[in-house]
């Protein structure tokens, strides 16, 4: 709103403006969203700079090649990658204005995101099994906080997600549900960056350490 | 009541039993005696003149962001008291604890205290009534009706609330950190600290978090996107670009305060081994990772007030600010600077020395830029016609006062230095020297300056005064025998004293301590008398001072919507250059107004976070689990709210502004 | 510059003969320094903050609105030269201080060996420092004299003109040693070594305590220097000699509970490995010390068969001590078990000690300015160079 306005006619500066200005409805919001996904970021910058400074401490315990499934997670990985492009579909679609595809979209958005969670559950529960508990060594520590963190990330997505296809599907595509599914998308995407960094310096650099 | 052995967990209590309640500590007892007395009357008053349904829908519901503002002054009021009078007891226990006396603290209650102290001015003081004054003036100064997110305002204002909530609890329910203010492990982790007080410490300042992050989310939104039209970047008042520069500072380094407490409550709650001594855990990182956030957080708190003294100066110079452009470029080049200081905070810890001698002269580039803001406040001064109102008097002493503080600062920015004066009291002189005479200084010229526009009448000009002489001289009463303690190397956070010497020193600081409370009485004396003689101070302009800045454009209290129409800039010192021009107020032409109206969600997510902090703290599992299922909850069901706006009727602008006019008048044929 | 360091020195201790500042008035050598580098940067800071005091009280003053005589100029907002002045002498002020901080950060950091014992006497070739190995316990100082095989808690004495070099750690929450008369603070830290250099000039008893606060007993956690001439310093040690009490292992863990306000005790022996084993936190017998983990973990940790080699922890040095329950939600406390004998895992700490004194009187050169046997420029990190390939698994 900072477009400068200098009416000079008849040589009169003017003062204010004679007509309410017109905001578009939530013209912050998306300036909003970004910055607290920066905040976001930061938490996630200080968790890798932990994993980053502990990350070798194993505590005469396991190590990244001991523990990790490359397998698995490359799984885990392709199941959020898929989600953001069905996600896309879905934002595709709200912009061809269908409901039900975007819906639709959503859905499976929604299932690949369970997928990834179920995936990395199965995976904590069978390190926990196996001894390598978070307590075990500083290197568990940051490495459960930092992938759990972003698997907490990945659970309040989907409940946002839910409760987005709700709200769709009772008020239909108007402008504040579209502007919701547009923070959503921003979020959604954000956490895949943040889990290619996840796979990039955890896992795939712990193997190879 | 230290309690060093594990408390048995029940199922519904948790770990909270009876002996949780300090009825045996007579200190704690009178506290809680009279805050109950004072909650008592309060509680009393509200019911008898029933104005609950006032507060609740005027006040505690409000979106709008000058009541929010105001009730961010309240609470930091509120809760300066309480860091005040913690200010006092530690003063007394340490002018008297020479010579094999204990003091009337013991160690438990002294080291709360302290930790409580620094927790409290911090976190529930200086940011509240940072955050109050930018929410109350950014809006108005760029002519906008509101923030860009009025609910998160709201919501915001409850959370920092919620966090000075669980903070007073401590006092009252088991104990409070003994760890000073930035709990360091491994002395806050479970084996040195296993009760409840660092929990408290924690969640205390996470629920406050939120709130601040969030607000400094709002604020830069509502600068960037919210400005009157022509405001462009360099046209913006002093004020409002140091709230930008503060907000952009909270907003890059609370998420590092949230996700260092996070790895701290792992390793009280989980067992993780973050910050452990052993199984490969670095208490260093602790140290870093906060003073990220701590840095920061110091110009966080200056930032703004630099602004104010820009704005004071100026008006009351009856002059342009000197130096605009560099003024901008001061405060951003301090904004990028502040992250990369953080190390002189430890010196002591044994890093190299060309890490040591990077940070200090880091550090010391800070001193430049602010360097230059003094000057330029000094060339204001030049040339001008400067009126003594008390703003102009706080300034005038914050310059005096500030150099000396930035001096020693800088001091403390040569490491060889710092390793003899770290720790010390020195180092104490030198922060409250610059967090008084800068933040307190500028607050207090900031609550004289805009106390008008916020409710339409002037302070009491006396007790404002006597308020003034008590803090500056108490305040130097109170500090510079520390600067001379800290030369003897005395350390900081002592609770007794073996050399009696220096005991005259701080029963000097003692007495300084004493005339700060004078100045605090007097302060609140002047609040009540203005508020009683208010017709006698009334001011019907909007404009008492002669003002710059559009919040002067509007009348005192302004209305809701702030202005009747949305105002265009040309110039920065807007207002001064709309009456320069012979801008004449429109008196017909009224449309209505579409406004964001008030919700309860605020409140009611801020009460679940206090019940569930509550239970964390205490480990009771199912009120944690169900407030927890309620904070969800609430917040998908209010998502489903869709209408969270209204239009006030163009007929109520009309009334409102014709009102207006009417007054102005009366005040021109007067 | 030296004139003028006199100058400030005699301005600011004018008004204090009486009084001990001890921190402006040190018996020692490096806190001479220090303070030396207060009174400088205090003196370039005044040069600008002086003149801005005079000025407000003056413009202030002239510019008051009653005094119309004074020139008003409202629109008067600009000035190139001016702007120019007061960011250039900040600007110059900043970098002469930064050239002084540089120098005197890397001169006086308290990892160096000194070069000088005062600023007329250069340490002699054939002087050996003293070593004193210093470890904080809950709330009291233990100091430990390898050379004399003695040790003493909450007293310590060194004699006048010999270096001392200090190691320093503590056994579970970080505390500042510090000596005002001989040299600045550092912190100590349990599972780390930090190192101190110093010397006292003048015979006499000076204050020693902790300056990072460290819990309930911190305030107690005081002890008396005694800076000695060699016929004392050696009387001091027979003394030491002479008492009936050695510190053994048991002696050491039954020290290390937490207790406040300790009175002096000296040791007539010290078991020659425990400063070490307190280093790497393996006082307890059965404990993995810190160092052999940190050559595990160099080489990719024990793998699996490594997970649940720990032991449960029947005492720790907190007040929780034999209570044994963790967090609410993880495990009891625990810690790794040793898989070498102490005596192996001990031969890997041992840093290259004794190194050469550089001379401080060559001048200055180059970034970093290269240190003595090359030791590595963070020093606080853990304690030990691993020097011995850990293959023997």
């Amino acid at each position: 709103m900072s477009t400068t306005v200098i009416d000079t006619r008849d040589g009169e500066v003017q003062f204010h403006l004679a007509e309410e200005p017109h905001h578009s409805e939530g013209s912050s919001t998306m300036l909003g969203f970004w910055l607290y996904l920066m905040s976001d970021c930061l938490i996630f910058a200080i968790l890798f700079a932990t994993y980053g400074v502990v990350g070798a401490n194993y505590a005469a315990g396991p190590s990244p090649k001991d523990l990790f499934d490359l397998e698995l997670v490359a799984i885990n990985t392709a199941m959020l990658l898929f989600s953001s492009i069905t996600y896309g579909f879905a934002m595709l679609e709200m912009a061809r204005n269908r409901k039900s595809a975007t819906l639709l979209w959503l859905g499976i958005t929604g299932l690949f995101g369970l997928a990834f969670l179920g995936i990395e559950l199965y995976e904590f529960a069978h390190l926990i099994h196996e001894g390598a508990t978070p307590q075990r060594s500083a290197f568990l520590s940051a490495f459960f906080t930092l992938v759990g963190t972003h698997g907490l990330h990945v659970t309040f997505g989907t409940i946002w997600l839910v409760t987005l296809m709700v709200q769709v599907s009772k008020h239909g595509l108007i402008p504040a549900n579209r502007r919701r599914l547009f923070c959503l998308s921003m979020f959604w995407h954000f956490l895949d960056v943040i889990w290619i960094g996840v796979f990039t310096f955890v896992y795939l650099l712990g193997m190879l350490r | 009541m230290a309690i060093t052995n594990p408390v048995p967990v029940s199922p519904i209590f948790g770990r909270l039993t009876l002996d949780a309640f300090p009825i045996h500590e007579p200190v704690i007892l009178g506290a809680f005696v009279g805050t109950a007395l004072i909650g008592a009357v309060v509680l009393f008053a509200l019911f008898k003149y029933r104005l609950w349904g006032y507060l609740w829908t005027e006040w505690f519901t409000s979106v709008d962001h000058k009541k929010i503002g105001i009730m961010y002054m309240v609470l930091g009021l509120i809760m300066f008291l309480r860091g005040f009078a913690d200010a006092i007891m530690m003063r007394v226990q340490q002018a008297i604890a020479f010579n094999g006396s204990e003091g009337y603290l013991n160690a438990h209650h002294y080291d709360q205290v302290f930790t409580a102290h620094g927790v409290i001015m911090i976190f529930f003081v200086a940011m509240p009534f940072v955050t109050g004054l930018m929410n109350y003036v950014v809006p108005l100064q760029i002519g906008a009706r509101d923030v860009s997110f009025p609910f998160l305002n709201n919501f915001s204002f409850w959370m920092t609330t919620a966090g000075a909530v669980i903070i007073m609890i401590s006092l009252f329910v088991g104990e409070f950190a003994q760890t000073g203010w930035l709990a360091f492990p491994p002395l806050s982790g479970l084996g040195a600290s296993p009760y409840v007080g660092v929990d408290y410490y924690i969640w205390g300042l996470q629920v406050a978090g939120v709130g601040t992050t969030l607000s400094g989310i709002n604020l830069i939104a509502t600068i960037v996107k919210m400005r009157a039209p022509g405001m462009s970047l360099m046209k913006m008042p002093v004020f409002t670009w140091t709230s930008l520069c503060t907000n952009v500072l909270i907003v890059a380094s609370f998420p590092v305060l949230t996700a260092v407490l996070v790895l701290l409550s792992l390793d009280r709650y989980v067992g993780t081994n973050f910050f452990t001594n052993d199984f490969g855990g670095n208490p260093m990182m602790y140290v870093n990772l906060i003073w990220i956030w701590g840095h920061p957080e110091v110009y966080i708190l200056i930032l703004p007030l630099f602004g104010v003294f820009s704005e004071v100066t100026s008006t009351f110079s009856n002059k342009r600010l000197f130096g605009y452009t560099s003024m901008v470029y001061a405060t951003v080049v301090i904004t990028i600077l502040s992250y990369l200081v953080w190390l002189h905070h430890f010196f002591t810890m044994g890093s190299g020395a060309s890490v040591n001698s990077f940070f200090g002269i880091t550090t010391m580039i800070i001193s430049i830029p602010t360097g230059a803001k003094i000057f330029n406040w000094l060339f204001t001064m030049y040339r001008g016609r400067i009126r003594f109102e008390l703003p102009m008097m706080w300034t005038v002493a914050f310059m005096l006062t500030f150099v000396v503080g930035g001096m020693t600062g800088v001091l403390l920015a040569v490491p060889p230095a710092d390793f003899v004066l770290h720790n010390s009291l020195f180092l104490v002189a030198h922060f409250h020297n610059v967090i008084i005479g800068g933040v307190l200084f500028g607050l207090f010229a900031a609550i004289n300056y805009w106390w008008p526009k916020a409710f339409g009448f002037k302070l009491d000009v006396f007790w404002g005064k006597v308020s003034f002489w008590c803090w500056v001289v108490g305040f130097w009463a109170a500090f510079m025998p520390l600067y001379i303690l800290g030369l003897m190397g005395v350390t900081r956070r002592m609770r007794v004293f073996d050399d009696p010497s220096i005991q005259i020193w701080f029963q000097i600081a003692a007495l300084g301590a004493f005339l700060i409370a004078c100045g605090i009485g007097a302060m609140l004396v002047q609040f009540a008398v203005s508020i009683w003689r208010r017709e006698q101070l009334r001011d019907h302009t909007g404009d008492p001072w002669n003002g710059r800045t559009l919040e002067w454009a509007t009348s005192s209290p302004p209305p809701a919507y702030n202005f009747a129409f949305t105002p265009v800039i040309h110039d920065n010192d807007a207002w001064s250059d709309m009456k320069k021009r012979g801008y004449q107020r429109p008196l017909e032409g009224y449309r209505s107004i579409h406004m964001p109206s008030s919700t309860g969600t605020g409140v009611i997510l801020s009460g679940l976070s206090v019940a569930l902090a509550f239970a964390l703290i205490w480990y009771i599992w199912w009120l944690a689990a169900l407030s927890f299922l309620g904070i969800i909850a609430v917040a998908i069901a209010h998502s489903f709210n869709y209408h969270r706006d209204f239009h006030i009727p163009a007929e109520e602008v009309v009334a409102t502004e014709n009102a207006r006019t009417e007054l102005l008048a009366a005040g021109v044929r007067a | 510059m030296k004139s003028l360091r006199f100058f400030l020195l005699g301005l600011l201790l004018l008004p204090l003969a009486g009084c001990n500042w001890v921190v402006m008035a040190p018996a020692g050598d490096v806190a001479a320094q220090q303070r030396d580098l207060i009174l400088i940067s205090t003196g370039l800071m005044l040069i600008v903050i002086i003149p801005v005091m005079v000025l407000t009280v003056l413009f202030a003053w002239r510019y008051r609105q009653a005094n119309t005589d004074a020139p008003y100029d409202p629109d008067w907002d600009h000035s190139t030269q001016l702007e120019l002045v007061i960011w250039a002498v900040p600007l110059l002020i900043i970098i002469a201080l930064g050239a002084f901080t540089w120098m005197g950060t890397h001169l006086l950091d308290p990892y160096r060996p000194l070069g000088r014992v005062s600023a007329t006497k250069p340490v002699e070739q054939n002087v050996k420092p003293l070593d004193v190995n210093v470890v904080a316990l809950d709330w009291k100082w233990l100091f430990i004299m390898p050379e004399y095989g003695v040790a003493s808690v909450n007293e310590l004495a060194a004699p006048v003109d010999r270096p001392i070099r200090f190691r320093i750690t503590s056994t579970s929450v970080m505390n500042a040693f510090y000596v005002p008369t001989l040299a600045g603070m550092i912190y100590a830290m349990p599972g780390m070594e930090t190192k101190l250099h110093g010397v006292v000039n003048h015979t006499g008893t000076y204050d020693g305590f902790s300056s990072h606060y460290s819990g309930a007993g911190f305030s107690k956690m005081r002890f008396k220097f005694h800076g000695l001439d060699q016929a004392g310093f050696d009387a001091w040690v027979a003394k030491a000699k002479a008492s009936t009490v050695s510190l053994d292992r048991p002696t050491y863990l039954e020290l290390e509970r937490q207790s406040e306000g300790n009175p002096v005790q000296l040791y007539a022996s010290v078991d020659p490995k425990l400063f070490d084993a307190i280093v790497n936190m393996c006082a307890t017998p059965g404990k993995m010390c810190m160092n052999e983990m940190m050559a595990i973990d160099e080489k990719g940790g024990l793998g699996m068969a490594g997970i649940h080699n720990t032991l449960p922890l029947v005492y720790d040095k907190y007040a929780r001590r034999g209570a044994g329950s963790g967090s609410v939600f993880g495990p009891e406390p625990r810690y790794v078990a040793g898989i070498c004998s102490e005596a192996e895992a001990l031969a890997m700490s041992r840093d290259s000690e004794d190194a050469p004194v550089r001379d401080r009187f060559t001048p200055i050169q180059g970034l970093g300015l290269s240190r003595p046997g090359a030791q590595p420029v963070n020093s606080s990190t853990r304690s030990s160079a691993l020097s011995t390939p850990f293959s023997t698994l």
